[in-house]
């Protein structure tokens, strides 16, 4: 009985701070000025801890690619020369407050959205969305994706630096609550969320004193990319989880990451510990050309948008993309009613038009996810096998039911229930 | 040359109702034989076994297993590969909206319902009705195989928190002009009844309607609920609220058979409702055809008929009216009675007992206390003074009142008693004028009590005629001069000594809703879907959920869970 008590309050606790935190986009660095820890031989990535050896393809090509965008090597066989020596750290973005989607590779030079939660005082960071196309979130590392990237370091994250320095920052909270009126949910679909970000970017941009050419180049990359804005609500997701960690007793989950090998959760009363298993391949469409056959299993850190209580879990406010799920705008709903049998609470700020703006589901508890046999629904990108062919579809996912069960487990024995 | 081939598929849980449905529908297919549908639990694969049928080994209780008989190997075949499109049309019908997967979600799109109703299998059926309680919702638990303690335990929450749990085992109810369960189309009317699990509900209910009355409510209270370790919680509240039910005139119980104590305890319930209240307690005898408000029967259709005629009769007297509380927590609990006619014990026993409880006697009765020290009474006692034991070495009673004037005194000393009972034999051989020593006596002691705020009565009954030599009349005055209830008719005199003694109903009600039988019917159907099929074509309200056992059916999680809670 009194377990009852402890836990009810530890996660109503911890799914309440995960609600009240409030992330905004206060400005842009580089990696290595901001995110604690980070030095030039390390490279963080995407999902749970993971060596070398087990990397899928798309993680691999994202390592080379950052290896030689951190001018370190001049090539792949170098790259790799240079891992096996064991001249490379790794470490999973989730250990340095760090977020990145598909392979998430994020090494000291790269210019960094940066993330308070003003609720709390956590920060969180991001690397810079680099669009569609031959991209290393995806594990292309060709000259023109490093010389993107340069770009994007050189030039863009400077005057978005610029910019954001010349203002309040950006409420990332209140970006996503609109965006999800707007037929977003916030993970495969940001489309709203990214104008709606571009709306709020122009006028600083424009307002500096970078180049005309510059900044017409910046406002016009940010706007044709309609994942711009998945970065910030990334480390937004990120920062707000953050704040639900940490509670003693609570069964809440606040952190689903996964590799392109396995797929990792962390739990709120169960400090740093992850849990894992092997990734599963999503299910959904896939793009003219391409089939399951092609795609690797299932990778990135924006799951953390699901973690939060948006993505998959608010299908219901993004009917355009049932279809991703072979679906009707009745499956959205459902989707997301049925997130409502796992998770803590209802967001505060997060509301759905078709649910009469109910909160949107949030706050997985383990325990649920056991109980009723539902594990969480993810909606994502599927990433080829290969490393640098890129995005071959999107769909539904679903993490290994094995690992909540484990975590239960090992929740009991942390607390000595026996 | 038959063929029989099998599936099993793991951890693949679907409520029996739709496996047989399937199962049906696969043996119907050509070439077919037979075929087995079940969730692959011992029973069920005993079952199928001894149907004949041949399976693999090692399916697990919460695997599906499929086994199909047919001419040849290959119509068997066939006939396997067609089980997901003929389970995909069952799912068909329902997949329109969201099915919640647990009450918690069913409740959160139903706020307001305030039933649930569980069909689940047994060892699952107690949590989910528990869970059910501590989500504020009343239980109509259809499930069977589940424990006494289990049930005793779900009831007494629910009583502490003013819910009611029907059943487990409970097949039928009707709330509201709603059946739940296997409930007949009645006509809706001012007979509320209380019964223990299903069939006589329904013959009851069905032969109302047949004799052009209807029914308000219907509480099924599962077939243990007059056992001595439920203690008819749930008939009690039923009773409460049946009693509170403003289009309820006559009240109907029937049981199977109780345990005594728990039965007088009910009776005593039914007997302070201020309704009348026709009583069939199988296996508990009757004490009369009627106690006051209380009508004893001794079948479905006669209780149907009685209750159908007390409908017709209207507001019929002798109909008590329930006691004031404030008075009655004052009360003295016990009555006595100093009897000198043997027979007249009998019967006062007999009588009271079937609604005050347990007595204590010197007479040899069924049901009745063997009082252990016949010098001194104790709770409830009636005494027969004509017993050989008080009888030496004096004359009988009813010719010398000696003894009974002291144990009149003894008794009216104890402070628990609030009525004393005596008799009055007149005629040929008795005392020539019983009253000229009795009276006197009788009304020391009924002053005394009233100097002292003690709530006694004595009760005379007296037996003989105007022809007799001791003057019934004069007999009859003297007593009620000195203060004396008399009653010359046995029955009248039982009524009013239950009156005065009986125990503070208030005790016995909790603090229901009120609104429970009269609101909409509005319900979270777990388990068999048909249920929820039902209730919908009646018009009410309801969510099904899509159950699976928790963790799967993996016990070691489950395990886990539940302490996890």
């Amino acid at each position: 009985m009194s377990n009852m008590t402890d836990i009810e309050t530890a996660n109503k606790s911890a799914v309440e701070r995960m609600i009240a935190a409030r992330p905004i986009l206060t400005g842009v660095s580089t990696a290595r000025e901001v995110i604690p820890g980070m030095r030039e031989n390390l490279l963080l990535h995407a999902g749970p801890p993971i060596e070398w050896e087990r990397m899928s393809g798309p993680l691999r090509g994202a390592v080379i690619g950052a290896l030689i965008l951190e001018g370190l090597v001049k090539s792949e066989s170098e790259a790799i020369g240079m891992i096996e020596a064991g001249e490379v750290d790794f470490a999973p973005c989730h250990h340095h407050d760090t977020v990145g989607p598909m392979a998430g590779v994020t090494s000291a030079s790269m210019k960094v959205y940066i993330i308070k939660n003003t609720t709390h005082g956590n920060y969180a960071y991001s690397n810079l969305n680099e669009g569609y196309g031959k991209v290393l979130r995806y594990g292309a590392y060709s000259e023109d994706v490093i010389s993107k990237l340069r770009w994007m370091n050189d030039e863009m994250g400077p005057l978005l630096a610029d910019s954001l320095g010349k203002s309040d920052g950006i409420d990332i909270r209140a970006l996503l609550a609109e965006a999800l009126h707007m037929g977003d949910e916030g993970h495969n679909r940001n489309k709203a969320g990214s104008l709606l970000f571009l709306k709020q970017l122009a006028p600083l941009v424009t307002g500096s004193t970078a180049s005309d050419e510059l900044r017409s180049r910046v406002l016009q990359f940010l706007g044709d990319n309609a994942l711009s804005v998945l970065n910030p609500v990334m480390a937004a997701c990120k920062a707000m989880a953050d704040a639900a960690h940490g509670i003693e007793r609570s069964t809440v989950v606040t952190a689903m990451a996964r590799n392109g090998t396995d797929f990792g959760i962390r739990i709120s009363g169960l400090n740093d510990a992850w849990f894992t298993a092997p990734a599963g391949v999503p299910v959904g469409l896939y793009f003219p050309g391409y089939s399951s056959a092609d795609a690797n299993a299932d990778i990135g850190d924006s799951t953390i948008t699901e973690t939060a209580g948006i993505g998959a879990f608010a299908m219901a406010a993004a009917p355009a993309i049932v279809t991703f799920v072979s679906g009707t705008p009745q499956d959205a709903l459902n989707a997301t009613l049925e997130m409502y049998e796992i998770t803590t609470m209802e967001h505060g700020h997060f509301t759905i038009p078709s649910l009469d703006f109910r909160g949107s589901p949030t706050g997985v508890d383990i325990r649920k996810v056991v109980e009723f046999g539902i594990t969480p629904r993810i909606n994502t990108g599927i990433a080829h096998k290969d490393a640098g062919v890129g995005q071959v579809g999107a769909g539904l996912v679903r993490p290994p039911m094995s690992i909540f069960e484990e975590a239960l487990f090992a929740y009991a024995d942390f607390y000595g229930i026996t | 040359m038959s063929a029989t081939i099998n599936e099993i598929r793991p951890g693949a849980y679907f409520d029996s109702v739709v496996l047989m449905q399937l199962q049906r529908e696969l043996a119907q297919l050509q070439g077919v034989i037979d075929a087995g549908v079940v969730m692959a639990t011992p029973a069920n694969c005993d079952l199928l076994i001894s149907s004949g049928f041949s399976f693999d080994e090692g399916a697990r209780s919460d695997d599906l297993l499929i086994v199909i008989k047919a001419d040849d190997e290959q119509s068997a075949e066939k006939a396997l590969a067609q089980v997901d499109q003929l389970m995909s049309r069952k799912r068909q019908i329902q997949s329109e909206g969201y099915l919640p997967k647990s009450m918690q979600a069913a409740a959160g799109q139903l706020p307001h319902s305030s039933w649930v109703l569980v069909s689940v299998p047994g060892r699952y059926a107690a949590k989910v009705a528990r869970d059910a309680l501590d989500i504020n919702k009343n239980v109509f638990l259809y499930s069977d195989n589940v424990s006494l303690e289990d049930e005793v335990e779900l009831k007494k929450t629910a009583w502490e928190r003013g819910l009611l749990v029907m059943g487990p085992d409970c097949g039928t109810a009707i709330i509201n002009g709603v059946g739940f369960g296997f409930a007949n189309h009645v006509r809706r009317g001012a007979i509320g009844l209380i019964g223990a699990s299903g069939t006589g509900l329904q013959v009851i209910t069905s032969e109302i309607h047949r004799l052009g009355a209807g029914i308000s409510h219907a509480i099924g209270t599962g077939g243990r609920d007059l056992d001595e370790e439920v203690g008819a919680i749930t008939a009690l509240e039923g009773l409460n609220l049946l009693t509170r039910d403003v289009e309820t005139e006559v009240i109907v119980v029937v049981s199977k058979p109780p345990a005594p104590e728990v039965a007088s305890r009910l009776l005593s319930a039914a007997w302070g409702c201020g309704k009348p209240v026709v009583v069939d307690l199988i296996g508990h005898p009757a004490p009369a055809r009627r106690i006051g408000s209380l009508h004893f029967t001794s079948s479905l259709t006669d209780a149907a008929n009685v209750a159908v005629r007390l409908i017709q009769e209207d507001n019929e007297s002798g109909i008590r009216q329930r006691i004031n509380p404030e008075e009655s927590t004052q009360r003295p609990k016990f009555a006595r009675g100093i009897l000198a006619g043997g027979t007249i014990a009998y019967e006062v026993t007999i009588g009271l007992q079937s609604v005050l409880g347990p007595f204590f006697s010197n007479l040899h009765i069924d049901g009745v206390k063997h009082l252990p020290d016949i010098w001194k009474s104790q709770e409830h006692t009636i005494l027969d003074l004509g017993d050989d034991t008080f009888t030496q070495g004096r004359l009988h009673p009813m010719m010398d009142n000696d003894y009974r004037i002291r144990r009149l005194r003894q008794e009216s000393a104890d402070d628990e008693v609030s009525v004393i009972l005596i008799d009055l034999v007149l005629g040929e051989g008795a005392h020539p004028d019983p009253a000229s020593e009795l009276a006197p006596v009788t009304a020391e002691l009924l002053q005394k009590a009233q100097q002292s705020n003690q709530l006694l009565e004595i009760v005379c009954i007296v037996i003989g005629t105007d022809e007799d030599p001791q003057d019934l009349n004069y007999q009859i005055e003297q007593m009620n001069a000195a203060g004396a209830k008399v009653f010359q008719d046995i029955g009248e005199a039982i009524i009013h000594t239950i009156d005065a003694v009986l125990p503070v109903q208030s005790k016995e009600w909790t603090e229901q809703n009120p609104e429970l039988l009269t609101m909409p019917v509005s319900a979270i159907n777990i388990g068999l879907e048909i249920f929820s099929e039902s209730l919908r074509s009646q018009g009410a309200e309801v969510i099904g959920v899509d159950w699976r056992p928790p963790a799967g059916g993996d016990e070691r999680l489950a395990n886990l869970l539940s302490r996890l809670k």
